[in-house]
């Protein structure tokens, strides 16, 4: 498979430019770049809703958006994020890097790949269009629990079901391709064993992706007929079960959520060390937690709906699986501390937001075990103090290692080093204004607030208002980096072929900026 | 470019931010609340059980990092160790958190299976959610009946002071015994709903064809607040709940006030009344059962709830357009028109199947109906002149 490569990759000396460059592009690196640049457009896209969402919740009463506009709001940051921002981000990373790390000169699917990403912004565009039909947007939840989004669906639902379904083929061809190269396109010497632990996560993320997007398509095309086509799959009246369809979207929904934080453990394994100049401390115990994770998240879907009334086994059952996550994951936290301890550390951003990951994950982490305890579960389920997890996870989680990723690869990518000031500001600014976002938000929970509620009563006001400057922070403190990226990209020292001192891997041996066609000869790894 | 670190000017900000914040948060509820039932205190004890583990956990792991972080940094001379792979390391890092995790799963199982005990209750209650209201049923004792919201719209839109029970406030509590084991069966007449009262210790989602069970044996009396969880559209945030637990005989006597006022209002809707009266009477009910769609001014929301005013343009998707026009309820040139009396009796009484317009055939009595049908056919100068009558919508049920 190598050799093949390696012979057809002279042939591509000529490059279109201007649009035609993008559009048709069959390379990896001009397709992750695409991929990255959409997820940083829907990222601020999505942004600017939460930052509705915030205004709106800052005091008590209804200031700025009707409880219709609001739920629409609410629905289209979660979808936007989920499958606009962070999958995306994810992708574009994997087209930039899986080629770079295992020295394979393309990706697998060349064709694939620029089809797989040209489908993500008409996708996008369709959902976001949505907001201006009659009847309005998508207004009940990402989640989509039927009847709300069935029977009471605003006409526009057709639409979000139509753009899931694309944006779920995107991600299933997404991740054959990944599996293809990964799988075949190796450098010689480059055993299973011995890929980084980026490329590690990703594999294991393409198989959740091709198992489970066929079950969302499934639970939106129910959703479909049974809008149009007189079924009753979800509606009790009809001898259908409203209850099912959350079965089948959790079935899938929460190896989505693994989907959007393997990789960013990825990354921060492949951050951590070199910044500690230390190898990690348990390879090989990673990727078998990371695997576990993977496959624990198969059968502990039905804690995101303990509240339905399952028999008290089914609650038992899925109490104890899911508490079980916590141990892989521990695993996980436990290897990054051991791999800087004793290292020979140096605080250069990308350091700053894989450390900020640990933490912060953790926390997230934490509230998560909270959350699988069922009894408990009773008081928090539906609440601010479930934002405020999942926020932790996906924001400090994903977001972060994203971010940390951005910084980190950026020099090999642009070949110049970012500004180091800016991005230590970018850094704290970030870092701070999070945990005032998100932070109050437990306690804002544990109060009796619940999520999704345009108006609240005025015991929940100061925790409130606390969240809403955090998020306005927050937001406003992305657009510096949007103003670093590009600076970077017009220029700035000149980054060296290692970049960093503690930096170990294919990627690494080559020049900087990365040359458009790369390992047109196979490396050698020992 | 700026050469101020970051560092030091955030966290001067974070501090005074932290300062500025302390005094605030003297009288805040910041944890999830003890309650008055037994379920609810142990839900509680689990809660905090859970909480401290992790807090320990935390300050473990983060203590390690953070004394890494100091220490073992390059600009300090240290050099980095290579060591990795310890299998030792990993099989007790595995088995301690396995052990706090059965350490936990323990209380937690014991406390589940008598939350799921609904068996022998002294009381049955059973609710059902609506959009968006609760319905109230105690089948032994005949008594059903309707919470609303009684938040007034201007305290929601800013025009009036917010009242102390801001959203948190409703016409008609549920009232309970203390000292009973009330069981609660849960179920919808429309979308999922989820009823939760965090004093209680109860969260049960109200599910279409569903009926779910829960119980709580209230220690002591007083009023406790709850609202809706579970997201049902866009009254949402709207639907509260308020318990009021009172002792058995004070709760008898509840019960017999209850049934009086159930039977006078059966009377009323023998009666014939003027016009005057039925606006009057139509005005009220209309804002507490119609309002929240088509809007206190009858002009509705563009593209969902059709307007009522008469000659008001609207326009929505083509299905609900062929309705209104079929019903009589719009012009060919889209707009709004007051069709046949028996046409709009129809649509109060049985919905419009399809869309969010509900039946309130069980919801409302026949003199109800009948005010808020006068109101609807007379007010924002729709002025047909048509009275409708209690007897006429008992005829046309």
């Amino acid at each position: 498979m190598t050799t093949a490569a390696t012979t057809h990759a002279g042939h591509h000396e000529e490059h279109p430019t201007g649009i035609k460059r993008w559009l048709f592009t069959t390379n990896h690196k001009d397709i992750g770049t695409l991929y990255l640049w959409f997820s940083f457009t829907m990222f601020l896209i999505g942004g600017a809703f939460a930052m509705i969402i915030r205004a709106e919740l800052f005091e008590p009463g209804l200031q700025f958006v009707q409880p219709i506009t609001f739920n629409e709001l609410t629905t289209m940051h979660g979808l936007v994020m989920i499958f606009g921002a962070v999958m995306p981000a994810f992708v574009g990373l994997a087209n930039w890097q899986v080629p770079l790390m295992i020295g394979a000169p393309d990706m697998a699917l060349p064709r694939m790949n620029n089809w797989s990403f040209w489908i993500l912004p008409f996708a996008g565009a369709m959902l976001l269009s949505t907001i201006f039909m009659q009847g309005g947007g998508p207004d009940f939840g990402w989640t989509a629990y039927a009847p709300l989004s069935t029977k009471y669906g605003p006409p526009s639902t057709d639409f979000f079901i139509f753009s899931v379904h694309m944006l779920g083929i995107s991600s299933i061809m997404g991740a054959i391709n990944i599996i293809a190269t990964i799988l075949n396109m190796r450098a010689p010497g480059m055993t299973l064993m011995k890929m980084p632990l980026f490329v590690w996560t990703w594999l294991i993320t393409a198989f959740l992706l091709i198992a489970v997007m066929p079950v969302l398509a499934g639970a939106v095309t129910m959703m479909l007929t049974d809008r149009h086509f007189g079924t009753s799959f979800f509606d009790a009246a009809g001898g259908g079960d409203p209850v099912l369809y959350q079965h089948v979207f959790w079935f899938f929904g929460h190896p989505e959520v693994y989907i959007m934080i393997l990789p960013a453990f990825g990354i921060v394994s492949q951050i951590i060390p070199t910044f500690a100049r230390k190898p990690l401390f348990g390879y090989s115990s990673m990727v078998y937690a990371t695997a576990a994770i993977a496959f624990l998240s198969f059968i502990v879907w039905a804690h995101h709906m303990f509240t339905v009334g399952m028999p008290a086994a089914g609650e038992l059952y899925f109490m104890y699986a899911t508490v079980l996550i916590a141990i892989p994951t521990a695993v996980k936290v436990f290897n990054w501390t051991a791999t800087m301890w004793r290292g020979s550390m140096t605080f250069e951003t990308p350091m700053l937001w894989a450390i900020a990951f640990v933490i912060l994950f953790t926390i997230g982490g934490f509230t998560g075990l909270m959350l699988g305890v069922v009894p408990a579960d009773f008081q928090y389920q539906d609440t601010y103090f479930v934002v405020a997890h999942f926020h932790y996870v996906l924001v400090t989680g994903a977001v972060f290692a994203i971010i940390g990723g951005v910084y980190y690869w950026l020099p090999k990518w642009c070949g110049h080093m970012y500004n180091e000031t800016l991005a230590k500001w970018h850094f704290w600014l970030s870092a701070i204004s999070v945990n005032v976002l998100f932070f109050p938000m437990h306690f804002a929970g544990l109060a009796g607030m619940p999520r999704r509620i345009a108006d609240y009563a005025p015991q929940f006001q100061d925790f409130n208002v606390v969240s809403s400057i955090g998020g306005f922070a927050f937001g406003a403190s992305q657009l510096l980096f949007l103003f670093i990226v590009i600076k970077a990209i017009r220029g700035g020292a000149k980054a060296t072929d290692q970049v960093w001192e503690g930096a170990k891997g294919l990627e690494w041996t080559i020049p900087s900026p990365a040359p458009y066609h790369t390992f047109a000869t196979a490396p050698e790894v020992k | 470019m700026s050469v101020i670190s970051p560092k030091k000017a955030l966290l001067a900000l974070l501090w005074a931010t932290l300062l500025a914040s302390g005094s605030a948060l003297a009288d805040l509820q910041y944890n999830m609340p003890v309650g008055v039932t037994p379920m609810s205190q142990q839900i509680h004890s689990l809660h905090m059980i859970v909480f401290w583990i992790v807090t320990v956990a935390g300050i473990g792991v983060f203590g390690v990092m953070i004394y890494s972080i100091i220490n073992h940094r390059k600009s300090k001379g240290a050099v980095a160790a290579q060591f990795h792979e310890s299998t030792t390391v990993e099989i007790i890092w595995t088995l301690i958190p396995f052990a706090i995790l059965v350490a936990i799963a323990v209380p937690a199982t014991k406390t589940l299976l008598q939350i799921e005990d609904t068996s022998n209750p002294d009381l049955t209650v059973k609710i059902t959610g609506w959009q968006w209201k609760w319905e109230y049923d105690y089948p032994k004792q005949g008594i059903r009946f309707f919470s609303n919201l009684s938040t007034p719209q201007d305290e929601i839109d800013n025009k009036a002071k917010k009242d102390k029970h801001y959203l948190r406030e409703v016409d008609n509590p549920l009232v309970l015994p203390v000292g009973k084991k009330v069981r609660f069966l849960t179920t919808s007449h429309d979308v999922i709903h989820s009823w939760w009262v965090p004093d209680l210790g109860i969260k049960k989602d109200a599910i279409p064809g569903y009926i779910n069970k829960a119980w709580a044996k209230i220690e002591k009396p007083g009023t406790y607040r709850g609202q809706c969880a579970e997201l049902c559209g866009k009254g949402h945030a709207f639907m509260p709940i308020v318990v009021v637990a009172k002792t058995e005989k004070n709760f008898e006597k509840w019960v017999a006030a209850q049934k009086q006022k159930e039977a006078a209002a059966a009377a009323a809707s023998g009666k014939s009344y003027s016009k005057d009266e039925l606006m009057a009477m139509g005005k009220k009910n209309f804002v507490a059962h119609c309002a929240a769609c088509h809007q206190a001014n009858g002009e509705g929301i563009p593209g969902t709830f059709p307007p009522l005013r008469q000659g008001h343009s609207f326009s929505a998707s083509p299905t609900m357009m062929k309705d209104l026009k079929d019903l009589g309820f719009m012009t060919d040139d889209n707009k709004i028109h007051m069709g046949p009396i028996k046409n709009h009796l129809h649509i109060v009484l049985h919905g419009i199947e399809g869309t969010a317009m509900q039946a309130f055939a069980q919801q409302l009595n026949d003199l109800e109906i009948a005010s808020i049908v006068t109101y609807e056919r007379n007010a924002w100068g729709n002025n047909t002149g048509d009275v409708i009558q209690p007897s006429d919508v008992k005829a046309a049920r």
